[in-house]
Parts: structure tokens; C-alpha cells; sequence
């Protein structure tokens, strides 16, 4: 049959089928590309910009980890304290990411797919607590779940607490990764899954989480991250109660307190190592579940 | 048989669908032909259960399916841009009917390997929807919207997306596999050859109501007015009437061209007109004119009579048509 003979290399849908899509997104690759000279200026730029943001400053943290030798890192590491609060900082950020996944998911989802009065509000709502000070965070969740709360509910030096700020200054994360890309959906798709007999729950499942996917699993890192290393927002209701409601913040603030920067610095690397490794695995798996549909091979 | 009764659609102030009544036979492989916006996806996605109508009622196989929705309609439905499902492969989007409905993974596998040789993607099994080119994408469409055996086969304009070549390929490529497979099928298209190709039967939409339907050749024919005549094939104005350019014969004086009109047995007005250009196109030949009334038209030729006649630009013509007795329109059109 002739038609087989088409060219495989088609670029992602719905572009349409070209003659040549290798070819001309080949050369388009080739004139978005600037001189050598150019790119040697840019990639300096950016290299010395990171450098001076982020590595500089990550290297110097490290070695004054290091300050008391390796051994007095591991101790200051794995001392009783430090580990608790590692403990309840990775426990409460790993149920908030989680919280975070499917609440996000449901709240970019109304936002997108319902109409209700006041939309536009609730959507511009959903960024307050990245514009919020975060101690101000602090404050209204004390006012409202505090001692005095009006309603009844005292969270006040509880993991509840703990959990409820770090829930509100991560929500914006998971809503405004996977809005954009629910909007982009197209909704074809799932008429398709429907002609073919499929129920909304099963079209869900099979059609549109596995497209939402990395941008669920990317904002939920970031929800993470975020939570991990929170500070204001927990500094008030959090009660900072070692080994029961102490972060690994407000930890390490308590070391430079009582004159220990080695220590601290030793608990801070060890935070952000775990930090990390979660992203860049996350990283890695979103990549991969995206790959599969964007694949040109 | 699909039986749509008075269907109606609006969208606020307008008016999609207008009382839209059309039968569509069992077996047949009818196309919806108009011009964008007339109404064509909007009754075939509520044939489809994709659009709710306002009134009226879709019947599939006498059963009154106007308030089920897509799922259980018994219906397969392709899509303009494919609709594929980007994280499965080939076999799974062919499979998804299927195993949503828990066949028997043996049987399942035996369906979607048929279903991807009559399509021509057997060896295509495991690549991804972004591994195939757009007339792949949508041969593997077509199987899966075959594979859960629909009644109904809907095409929304399903080779709209493709380059001209892979288009005339796929449709002939289509007619076939209706001929072997029987299942009624509709297609939306706003190509006419495309309808004429592989359409038995057209129905024309035009501003939400239907015009004219009918096989193509009567279709093309014996238009039931002025749109159907223009929307289906080429249209030259001669004096008060429409006719199709390749029945107009040109004549060097006006008595040749009366006799000649006489001896056919044709009706219809002499026209004095002269030659403004002769364009030859392949084994065809375009000749256009400008009348005395200072109407231009365009007549079509054979390669054979162009060489015969030797017409040539400035010369003075009699143009009448062979086919004007039919009536175009109600009287002559301003
Ligand atoms: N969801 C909608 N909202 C408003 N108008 C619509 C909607 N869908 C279709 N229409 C209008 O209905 C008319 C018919 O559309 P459609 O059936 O898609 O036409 P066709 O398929 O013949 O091009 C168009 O003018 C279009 O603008």
C-alpha cells in the first residue's frame, strides 16, 4: 500500500504531516542557533551566575559541614535531636506532598473543567501563599487553630499544625503545574475513550492521569522541596517542640544559637541532600513518562 | 439505518441545526458535504451522543438512542486529529475498547492483530502515536474505533489533517475497506471530490438545514438548486442559467450553434461571448470568455476539440450547453 511508505519521523501531534518533518525541523534547529561566539558568551554568563548563586555558596556550606572532620559530622548528624527533627520534617513534607498530589490535581481540575461563580478569584487565590510572607502564614493558622481558635480546633504544637502550613504555603505547587497542561488536553481524546465505551472514571484513569502525570509528579516535588525546607509559616503553630514537632529549620537555627555552626551546617547538608536526590529522581521519572509520548525515534 | 427526526441544535442565538431530518441507510457509506460552519460535525456528533440536541431525536438501528450517551450507542467515531492516546502504543490504542470490556486477553490479541493488517500497520505494533506519520495515526484510528464491531462508523472529517496524496490514497484506501466490511458509515467532509470519491451517498448541508440528498452522479447532475450545483462541482453562468463548464459548446457563429443546439435536442440561451484566454490544463483545456453582457465564464474542453477548433484569445464564440434543461433555481438569479 503507498500510503506506508510516509516518512515515520512525524513531529508530535497535531502538527500536521509534512512532506519532509525531519528535514524541516532540522534545519529550523540549525538557524535558532547562534554563532559560536554567542553561545561561548552564554554559556559563561550562565555559568558564572550559578556559580556565583548557587555553588559558591552550597561548596562553602559544605566544607564548614566538614569543619569538625567527618567524624564530627556523622555526630552531629545522627545526634538523637537531629534526627528526630529529620524525621518530622521528612515525615510531614512526604504526607504534604502526597495531600498535596491529589488535592492539587482536584483543585486545577474544577478550576479548568467547571464554571462556577467567582473563578477568577479562587484561581487568582491559589498564588496567595506565595505572595504571603510566610510568618503572616504563621500567624492567621495560630489566630484561627491557635489556643484562642474561634472554631474550636487546636492544632497549635501539633504534627496537625505542622502539617496544615506546610499544606498552605505548598498548594500553589501541584494547581499550577498541572492547570496548564489540563488545558492544553485535548478534549478529543477523551470523547474518543468514550465513544469506545469507556466510563468517565475509567477515561480518568486511563487517559487523562497518565497524561497529567509528569506535571503531578513535578509539581509534587517542588510541594516537597518546599515543604522540607519551610521555616516561617511553621515558627509560630508549629511550637517547635524538639522531637515532636521540631523542624530541621528551626534545628538548625538552634545550633548557631547555642554557638555550634559546624553542626548546623553538617544537618543542613544532609537536608539537602535528601532534597535533591527526591527531585532529581522525580526529575528522571517524569522525564521518562513523557518521553514515551514524544518520542521521535 | 441511522433515522435523525427534527433535530435541532442552537448555540445561543444561532441556529446549527435546524430541524434536520436525514436516513442513512444500513451498509451505505454516506457523506455529510457543506461548506465550514453549515452544520456537519454538530449532526454527526449528535449522532454520535458528543452533542446534546435541543430537539428532535436520533434513531440507530430503530433504537431511540437520543438520550444515551456516547458509550452506549453502539458507535465508532474518528477524529479530524486523530484523538490518538499518546502514552500507549499501537496494540494498546487498538486494544482500548476491548480491554476496557475485559475480553479475554487471547481474543483481544487475535482481534487487534486482524485489525492492524487490514489497516496496514502490522509491524507497528509496539511504537508510540509520535512514531507515525498522520495517515498512520489515523489508519490506527479507524482500527480502533472498528475493533469494539460498532453499528456505526462516524468520520469527522477524517482526512482533513492529511497532505493531498496521503488524502486520495486513504479515502480510496477507505471505499475498499467499506466495501469488505459493510458497516454503515458517515463521513463529514467539505471536499466535495472527496464526497463524490467515496461517498454512495451525499447529503448536502447548508446553514444548519439540508439541501439536497442523494447518490453522487444525481447529486452532480440534477442539483436540486444553486447551491447544490455550486457546492458540488464547478459552475459557469450562462445568461439566466447555471451549467457545469465541461457542457458548455462553443460555436463560431450563432446559426452553427442553433442547429447544433436543435440537433441535441438541448433548450437554453445562445450566448455571444469572446475568448479571453485558452489554458491548457493536462488532457483538459480551459477556455474562459467574457459575454456580451460583460458576464465572464469559463468553459472546459477535451485536449482533442481544443485542437480541432484551435480557439484562440480575441476570437468571437456562441456558447450554449449541452445540459441546461434541468431546473437551476427558481428563474434567473440577479
Ligand atoms: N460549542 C459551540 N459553541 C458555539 N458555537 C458552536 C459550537 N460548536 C459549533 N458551533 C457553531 O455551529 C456552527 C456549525 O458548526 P459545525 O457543525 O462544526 O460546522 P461544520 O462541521 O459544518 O464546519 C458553526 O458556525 C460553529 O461556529
Amino acid at each position: 500500500m503507498s500510503t506506508t511508505t510516509q516518512p515515520v519521523g512525524a513531529p508530535p501531534s497535531p502538527a500536521p504531516p509534512s512532506a519532509a518533518p525531519a528535514r524541516a525541523s532540522s534545519q529550523g534547529g540549525r538557524r535558532r542557533r547562534g554563532g559560536p561566539g554567542g553561545r561561548a558568551l552564554g554559556l559563561g554568563v550562565v555559568g558564572l551566575w550559578l556559580s556565583l548563586m548557587v555553588l559558591l555558596p552550597l561548596a562553602a556550606l559544605t566544607v564548614r559541614s566538614f569543619d569538625d572532620g567527618l567524624s564530627g559530622f556523622w555526630a552531629a548528624v545522627t545526634a538523637p535531636a537531629a534526627l528526630a527533627a529529620l524525621e518530622v520534617t521528612l515525615g510531614v513534607s512526604v504526607v504534604v506532598a502526597l495531600v498535596n498530589a491529589v488535592m492539587g490535581t482536584l483543585v486545577a481540575w474544577v478550576l479548568v473543567r467547571d464554571e462556577f461563580p467567582g473563578q477568577r478569584v479562587v484561581n487568582a487565590l491559589i498564588d496567595l501563599p506565595f505572595a504571603l510572607p510566610t510568618i503572616v502564614a504563621s500567624i492567621v493558622l495560630l489566630s484561627l487553630y491557635g489556643p484562642n481558635s474561634p472554631i474550636g480546633v487546636h492544632l497549635n504544637a501539633t504534627r496537625w499544625g505542622l502539617g496544615v502550613a506546610l499544606a498552605f504555603v505548598t498548594l500553589p505547587f501541584v494547581v499550577r503545574s498541572v492547570q496548564p497542561v489540563l488545558i492544553e488536553l485535548d478534549r478529543e481524546v477523551e470523547e474518543a475513550a468514550a465513544s469506545l465505551g469507556a466510563s468517565n472514571t475509567t477515561i480518568f484513569r486511563r487517559v487523562v492521569l497518565p497524561s497529567l502525570a509528569p506535571a503531578v509528579i513535578s509539581g509534587t516535588g517542588l510541594a516537597f522541596a518546599r515543604a522540607v525546607g519551610e521555616y516561617g509559616s511553621v515558627v509560630l503553630i508549629g511550637g517547635n517542640i524538639p522531637r515532636e514537632t521540631q523542624v530541621v529549620s528551626q534545628y538548625i537555627q538552634q545550633q548557631i544559637e547555642i554557638d555550634s555552626p559546624a553542626a548546623a551546617a553538617a544537618v543542613s547538608v544532609a537536608l539537602l541532600s535528601v532534597s535533591f536526590l527526591t527531585l532529581f529522581v522525580l526529575r528522571v521519572w517524569a522525564t521518562l513518562s513523557q518521553r514515551r509520548e514524544a518520542s521521535t525515534a | 439505518m441511522i433515522t435523525v427526526t427534527d433535530a435541532r441544535k442552537t448555540y445561543g442565538d444561532f441556529v446549527a441545526l435546524d430541524d434536520v431530518s436525514l436516513e442513512i441507510p444500513a451498509g451505505s457509506l454516506t457523506a455529510l458535504l457543506g461548506p465550514s460552519g453549515s452544520g456537519k460535525s454538530t449532526l454527526l456528533r449528535s449522532i454520535a451522543g458528543l452533542e446534546d440536541l435541543d430537539g428532535g431525536n436520533v434513531r440507530i438501528d430503530g433504537e431511540d438512542v437520543t438520550h444515551q450517551p456516547p458509550q452506549h450507542r453502539g458507535i465508532g467515531f474518528v477524529f479530524q486529529h486523530y484523538a490518538a492516546f499518546k502514552h500507549m502504543t499501537v496494540r494498546d490504542n487498538v486494544a482500548f475498547g476491548l480491554t476496557i470490556r475485559r475480553r479475554p486477553k487471547a481474543e483481544v490479541a487475535r482481534k487487534v492483530d486482524d485489525l492492524l493488517e487490514i489497516v496496514g500497520l502490522d509491524g507497528f505494533q509496539h511504537r508510540y502515536p509520535a512514531q507515525l506519520s498522520g495517515g498512520q495515526r489515523q489508519r490506527m484510528a479507524l482500527a480502533r474505533a472498528l475493533a469494539v464491531d460498532p453499528q456505526v462508523l462516524l468520520l469527522d472529517e477524517p482526512f482533513g489533517a492529511l497532505d493531498a496524496k496521503v488524502r486520495a490514497d486513504l479515502r480510496r484506501w477507505l471505499r475498499r475497506l467499506h466495501d469488505e466490511v459493510h458497516v454503515t458509515t458517515v463521513l463529514v467532509t467539505h471536499d466535495q471530490e472527496e464526497a463524490l470519491d467515496v461517498a454512495d451517498r451525499i447529503a448536502v448541508l447548508n446553514k444548519g438545514r439540508i439541501e439536497q440528498v442523494g447518490d453522487p452522479v444525481s447529486l452532480y447532475e440534477r442539483p436540486e438548486n444553486d447551491f447544490v450545483m455550486s457546492f458540488l462541482g464547478a459552475v459557469s453562468r450562462l445568461g439566466d442559467r447555471l451549467v457545469r463548464p465541461h457542457d458548455i459548446v462553443l460555436e463560431r457563429d450563432h446559426a452553427t450553434a442553433a442547429s447544433r443546439q436543435a440537433a441535441e435536442g438541448a433548450v437554453g440561451p445562445l450566448v455571444a461571448a469572446r475568448v479571453d484566454r485558452v489554458v491548457r490544463l493536462g488532457f483538459e483545456v480551459r477556455i474562459e470568455l467574457t459575454a456580451d453582457d460583460g458576464e465572464r465564464f469559463v468553459a472546459q474542453v477535451t485536449r482533442a476539440e481544443a485542437e480541432r477548433r484551435r480557439y484562440t484569445a480575441g476570437e468571437d464564440v456562441v456558447a450554449w450547453a449541452l445540459r441546461s434543461e434541468e431546473p437551476v433555481g427558481a428563474g434567473p438569479v440577479a
